[in-house]
């Protein structure tokens, strides 16, 4: 049924067809709106059987969906930003155990300086924590790989991120196609538990496990998300067959057969690079976009094949490595390894800084001509920087630096070109 | 009703098992306890925790008629009971992280509540270190929520599976591996141990109990009681620990006794934020005699010693004794 709704309000109803039995919120924007909703479903009693709980931490928000899933529950959280960072031991924890949790991750930026806005930083900082990131370009996407996450983690019992853009996507009101109770009923089956707390059948989860076995462990891990890159291509395309349209799969190429150069990028950003590919194909350039909906695993294979014909590749981060550059950038070079491309980083979009098509043509045109500096940080406002620097070398006092930038840039609401 | 007997083997101040009515037999008396920490184990010689461990996970799966799931925080127990593959446990058992084990109780609890097992109950189980310092945020969550868990706290006041280092839960002038027995303060320099039974406590949870390993029949009892509650409940067993405390292990309930005896360690219940019942001080002690046997307190004894801090943990035991009611009327 197609609905006009908030991408948050889309998210919950999904989650909620999916029929999870435990769901456990712990607020921070912009992930509230899917808990509240998502809260509301189960106190109505619309989502039932389903045990909603308010937990005091995001910490405790993970730690409860692991003892509801190893207890044979179907789990389900969803965080961002700080939020995530507080529960990395858990995040790990549940994937080490094998845990089937699938948890939303409203992308925002990590502080200092705190900043509520969307970027990468905070998936990124969990990209080798064992769970599977499935990145969503709008917010049709972000339903649909909501039903998709929980059928993958459990047939590999291993527990999915599914990320979307915080505001951009969370907060966005658009037209989404609502999937019927029928028909998610016939494409996700109940959970069937590998290994589950029952007194009839005891067993020890989570034991101690010493060199002689713990690598082994590990590689299963790595073993899974192996699987995963065979599974993904086959359950979107399940999903396509029965829901009639496509959504999730590996990586998405738009544009891409003769493109010289070909940028690489992950979320919402995709449709403004689209456009900015459009623009830029009127003009005569063979420019192409390719969107990567799984991070983890990191599709080596598929990206090989959708850049190797090509001169060129740009790929833009909402992230980066401090003091190396890309982290996305990396894992391309590796599915590159031994091709001879021109690479460019483009990081962009930090904090919600926002990327404009005018400011994406600029930056792959001179990309285009070769001319722009291997890592670049599109629309840094290199005035404030400067000062910045400047301050800091004449005084050892310098004070606070983003209480200093602020002041420098004085009072603008945005930084929209 | 007879006049009332008070069961003690002379000497001992254990309770004799023989002297009671059968239904009154401890279960570890029994042929049919279901030994859920199995022998094998890597705990030491005389460890209080394993001893405490063992009464309390039997005595609930009896009580819950073998339906029991316990969670377990990283430290001692976790790590005596389960190097991998030769788990000690013989009920369905999972160890998260240190600082969890309340919420993945919580959560074991819901995921059985959605699904209809109402009969099968859960605990979860933890140090001190794991409980009133790590652990104390998801345990207060859980607590708050009334969440149907009971928690139990095998508390040896340090942290002994690192090596000896303090908690809050160390008590005063005690010697640890970060509070160490140098300088004009010698020992734990601050705090009184953090007093977890009375912040339960605070949370008005149905139910909340201290006991110690000296006295297993009443270990017992207080967990039948427990899981004839639902909703949270709380569990603080003192358990010495030779290892931490410089004690000798057949010393491990000599010293919980003395624990109890000294008015430093109050046994007591409490339903819905009230104490309900106190133990008794049988014969009350000298805190001396509690803490001579203890090297972690060596640095107290002697010339010149500290004889202030002996007076100040004199101080604290006198001060329990009064705000409990730990005193027989006989006695008092």
């Amino acid at each position: 049924m197609l609905r006009q709704i908030e991408g948050s309000r889309a998210v919950a109803q999904a989650v909620a067809l999916c029929r999870p039995e435990v769901i456990c919120a712990y607020p921070i924007s912009p992930q509230t709106h899917i808990v509240e909703a998502l809260g509301e479903a189960v106190k109505s009693g619309a989502l039932s059987p389903c045990e909603f709980i308010n937990v005091e931490s995001e910490f405790s928000a993970m730690s409860v969906a692991i003892g509801a899933s190893a207890a044979g529950a179907r789990a389900y959280t969803a965080t961002a930003s700080q939020g995530l960072l507080f529960m990395a031991e858990a995040v790990y924890n549940a994937s080490g155990l094998g845990l089937p949790i699938v948890m939303t991750v409203a992308n925002r930026a990590i502080g200092a300086p705190i900043n509520i806005w969307n970027d990468h930083s905070d998936s990124m900082s969990q990209r080798d924590c064992g769970w599977l990131q499935l990145f969503a370009e709008n917010n049709q996407e972000a339903l649909d790989l909501h039903i998709q996450a929980f059928k993958l983690g459990e047939e590999l019992s291993m527990p999915v991120m599914v990320c979307m853009d915080g505001f951009i996507l969370t907060h966005a009101t658009e037209r989404v196609d609502m999937p019927a109770q029928p028909e998610v009923d016939a494409f996700l089956p109940p959970y069937e538990p590998r290994q589950v707390l029952d007194p009839s059948e005891p067993v020890s989860i989570g034991a101690m496990v010493g060199p002689e076995a713990f690598m082994e462990v590990r590689y299963l891990a790595h073993a899974k998300q192996t699987m995963a890159l065979e599974r993904i291509p086959q359950i979107a395309e399940e999903f396509a067959r029965r829901f009639g349209r496509s959504s999730g799969g590996l990586v998405r190429a738009y544009r891409c057969e003769d493109a010289e150069t070909i940028v690489v990028a992950l979320g919402s950003v995709l449709g403004t690079l689209k456009d900015a590919a459009d623009e830029l194909r009127d003009g005569g350039v063979r420019v192409g976009v390719l969107g990567i909906q799984s991070f983890r695993p990191f599709p080596l294979a598929a990206v090989r094949a959708a850049l190797h014909g090509a001169k060129r590749v740009v790929v833009l981060e909402k992230s980066f490595s401090v003091g190396l550059g890309g982290i996305v950038s990396t894992d391309v070079r590796v599915a590159l390894s031994g091709l001879t491309l021109h690479g460019y980083t483009v990081i962009a979009g930090l904090g919600g800084r926002a990327i404009t098509k005018a400011s994406l043509v600029r930056t792959l045109t001179e990309a285009i001509a070769d001319r722009l500096a291997p890592l670049t940080f599109m629309d840094l406002d290199w005035r404030i920087v400067e000062r910045q620097l400047q301050r800091e070398a004449a005084t050892r006092r310098s004070g606070p630096v983003a209480e200093n930038l602020l002041r420098d840039v004085g009072p603008v609401a945005s930084k929209v070109r | 009703m007879t006049a009332e007997i008070k069961f003690y083997q002379t000497g001992t101040f254990t309770v004799g098992n023989r002297l009671l009515a059968p239904e009154l037999h401890s279960v570890q008396a029994s042929i049919e306890r279901s030994n859920s920490l199995n022998s094998g184990h890597r705990a030491c010689q005389g460890c209080g925790e394993a001893l405490g461990a063992r009464y309390a996970v039997d005595a609930a799966m009896r009580a819950t008629s073998n339906r029991l799931i316990a969670c377990n925080a990283t430290g001692c127990l976790e790590v005596f009971s389960t190097p991998y593959p030769e788990t000690s446990w013989q009920l369905p058992w999972i160890h998260s992280l240190f600082g969890n084990a309340a919420a993945v109780g919580t959560g074991i609890a819901a995921a059985l509540k959605v699904k209809g097992k109402t009969d099968v109950r859960v605990i979860a189980q933890g140090g001190d270190g794991g409980t009133t310092d790590i652990g104390f945020g998801c345990l207060s969550g859980m607590f708050e929520r009334n969440d149907d868990v009971l928690y139990i706290c095998y508390d040896n006041e340090a942290y002994m599976n690192t090596g000896v280092q303090r908690s809050s839960a160390t008590p005063p002038a005690a010697r640890t591996a970060t509070t160490m027995a140098v300088g004009p303060r010698p020992g734990a320099s601050f705090g009184q141990g953090k007093n977890l039974p009375l912040i339960a406590m605070a949370h008005r949870i149905p139910y909340v109990a201290t006991a110690t390993v000296a006295d297993l029949h009443d270990l017992e009892a207080k967990v039948d009681t427990a899981m004839r509650v639902r909703g949270a409940r709380y569990l603080h067993v003192l358990v010495p620990c030779p290892l931490g405390w410089g004690s000798a292990s057949h010393d491990t309930i000599r010293l919980a006794r003395l624990a109890r005896e000294t008015g430093l360690f109050p046994v007591f219940e409490a339903e819905h934020g009230e104490v309900t019942a106190v133990t008794h001080i049988r014969r009350r002690v000298s805190v001396l005699e509690y803490l001579r046997p203890q090297r972690r307190f060596a640095h107290l004894f002697g010339t010149p010693g500290h004889p202030e801090m002996l007076a100040r943990i004199q101080e604290e035991a006198d001060r329990n004794i009064r705000r409990f009611g730990l005193l027989d009327a006989s006695e008092a």
